[in-house]
């Protein structure tokens, strides 16, 4: 659509400007200022410099629980993306099922997170979850506070059924808007059920799947609540993850400094990839979509 | 492009007869798949139920029976955890708590993102494309990096404990969201629908209320949808923000871990009611959902 140029239009803006800087840029300062200063209690502060930046970029804890992170969310990723394009290739265009699934499939992603952390807490304790009475009657043994192994695979399972369901309801998204032409003649060229999949329904889904990729890159990089309520970040330190560290670090210890310090790290890796995420969506809303298919 | 080649010029060319036996031919093998493929997402909902029917089981036994012997379903149902929560204004205020500020954030979002919405929809201005960037980049702000200052700022303010404090403090990651949500929206209605508005005399004021909304109403319900999941879902920050007066279920629940151990039956029950207004309002909005989603805007 063409727009026309008109700096008035920054009235329509201001009411949101003002109400995110409020609330995000004070904040960014409040940490910023932190993170150069050094403090020895009674509100004095002494100018720090870079110390603290150095000292958490230099320092093994930070390292392990951003690689911490990271894995995890390779994981989840590398299992929901797939999972959740598999499902939403089987579920029915139409008919009286189509609101039943979309409902209960949202079920999860409407459950506040610590319920959540809460609901799998319970269903894989062996004395009185499912989960875990079920492993240990089939002689599996499973412990999810004691054994890091377990605690993983349990967070991992936790993830793929809380969040699978955005990435099958965006997919079901983007295959129900493509038109039944398309399939037609895909059918009179005789097109097998794979270049079906590979030619029209996955470039099709390119936009909804980047979305959904990025999303669940951000989430679970920035993830807090349910593995605090499952694990509390443990057995040790296991499953301790960047915002669990970094509350632990500000909250637990008061270790103003090297908290600001990490949360200013932390924040500029999910600006840089914010960054990347934009730029690849602009490209892929404005010019043409189905440029995917010839790749 | 291979997806030119399949591009739908070609059926209409093809004589009736051959798309008949194609079409035939198609109909019966998908036949033959739909009988199987109707278990994937069958099994798939059965696996995301099992948690949530666990909890609800446990949820109506008595702890004694939950510790001590272990069964698919309650022998001697009781809605004794359930009397518990409605009976404790402690418990309950918790569910009011969270409800009013979920419903002022939600609210105040929509409001201020509407404008906000329209103006980059329509409108090219000098540093729209920052703006709008800046936005986004908030709602991937990770909450853990918030807390602190939020705490200080809203201390400083003397709103903590108060529910416009969290209601203003997940505005943060709400309001570009909706700002973000509208927008799509807005940008599917043709701007000549504007332009005859206002040589037919409508105030933008009034084009906007009158005309415009009714238009991206369904775009309102989507967003006013993801305010109200993302709001509610929220915790570190709510339970940051909050000491008693106006502190959200959700952190309330934390309570049941007493001296004599975890009250699990009435763990199980907080837990199973605030899943209920989640429910409730995803079958509200259950045919606009597909819609926002595809606008590939959450």
């Amino acid at each position: 659509m063409d727009k026309t140029y008109n700096n008035k239009a920054w009235f329509l803006v201001l009411p949101v400007f003002v109400l995110v800087a409020l609330s995000a840029i004070i904040p960014i300062m409040t940490v910023v200022n932190y993170s150069v200063q050094d403090t020895f209690g009674n509100n004095q502060f002494f100018w720090a410099g870079t110390e603290w930046f150095e000292d958490v970029l230099s320092s093994e804890r930070f390292w392990n629980s951003l690689s911490r992170n990271l894995l995890f969310s390779f994981i989840i990723l590398s299992i929901e993306i797939p999972l959740g394009i598999g499902i939403a290739l089987c579920m029915p265009k139409k008919g009286p099922w189509v609101p039943v699934c979309l409902v209960m499939m949202a079920l999860p992603l409407l459950i506040p997170w610590n319920v959540v952390g809460t609901i799998w807490q319970i269903f894989g304790r062996a004395d009185i979850g499912l989960l875990g009475h079920t492993l240990e009657a089939i002689g599996v043994d499973y412990n999810y506070t004691s054994n890091i192994f377990d605690a993983w695979v349990t967070i991992i399972v936790m993830d793929v059924w809380h969040w699978t369901s955005l990435v099958v309801l965006l997919c079901y998204a983007g295959l129900v808007s493509i038109p039944d032409a398309y399939y037609q003649a895909a059918r009179i060229d005789g097109a097998s059920k794979l270049s079906v999949f590979r030619f029209i329904q996955l470039p099709k889904m390119r936009g909804v799947l980047i979305i959904a990729f990025l999303l669940r890159f951000m989430d679970s990089f920035m993830i807090y609540t349910e593995p605090f309520v499952l694990t509390g970040g443990g057995p040790g330190n296991s499953t301790t993850f960047m915002s669990i560290d970094l509350v632990k670090q500000a909250i637990g210890q008061f270790d103003l400094g090297p908290a600001a310090a990490m949360s200013l790290i932390y924040q500029l890796i999910i600006i840089l990839i914010c960054y990347v995420f934009f730029t690849v969506m602009s490209h892929t809303g404005s010019d043409k979509p189905e440029q995917g298919a010839g790749e | 492009m291979a997806d030119t080649m399949l591009t739908p010029s070609t059926p209409t060319d093809a004589s009736g007869n051959k798309i008949d036996i194609t079409q035939v031919r198609t109909a019966n093998s998908m036949k033959q798949q739909r009988s199987l493929k109707w278990l994937v997402p069958t099994i798939y909902i059965i696996l995301l139920m099992l948690p949530i029917y666990w909890l609800t089981n446990m949820s109506f036994k008595d702890n004694q029976e939950i510790l001590s012997s272990f069964s698919l379903w309650p022998a001697n149902p009781t809605l004794a955890n359930y009397r518990v929560i409605f009976s404790d204004p402690s418990w309950y205020n918790g569910y009011i708590n969270s409800m009013i500020y979920v419903a002022m954030n939600t609210v105040i979002s929509i409001s201020v993102a509407l404008p906000a919405a329209y103006a980059f929809s329509r409108y090219r201005f000098l540093g729209d494309k920052h703006m709008f960037f800046w936005l986004l980049s908030n709602r991937m702000a990770p909450a853990a990096v918030f807390v602190l200052p939020f705490f200080q700022l809203y201390s400083a303010f003397g709103l903590i404990d108060t529910h416009i404090a969290v209601a203003l403090a997940h505005c943060l990651f709400n309001v570009p969201l909706a700002v973000w949500i509208l927008e799509g929206f807005m940008s599917g209605v043709p701007k000549e629908i504007d332009e005859t508005a206002y040589i037919d005399g409508y105030s933008f004021p009034k084009f906007f209320i009158k005309i415009f909304t009714p238009l991206i109403a369904s775009g309102i319900g989507v967003a006013a949808f993801f305010c109200f999941m993302f709001s509610w879902v929220e915790l570190l920050i709510a339970r940051t923000l909050t000491t008693t007066d106006a502190k959200p279920i959700a952190a309330i629940m934390t309570r049941t871990v007493g001296a004599s151990g975890v009250d699990w039956g009435v763990l199980a029950a907080a837990g199973v009611l605030t899943i209920i207004p989640g429910a409730l309002v995803i079958y509200f909005v259950r045919n606009y959902i597909a819609k926002g989603f595809a606008l590939g805007r959450v």
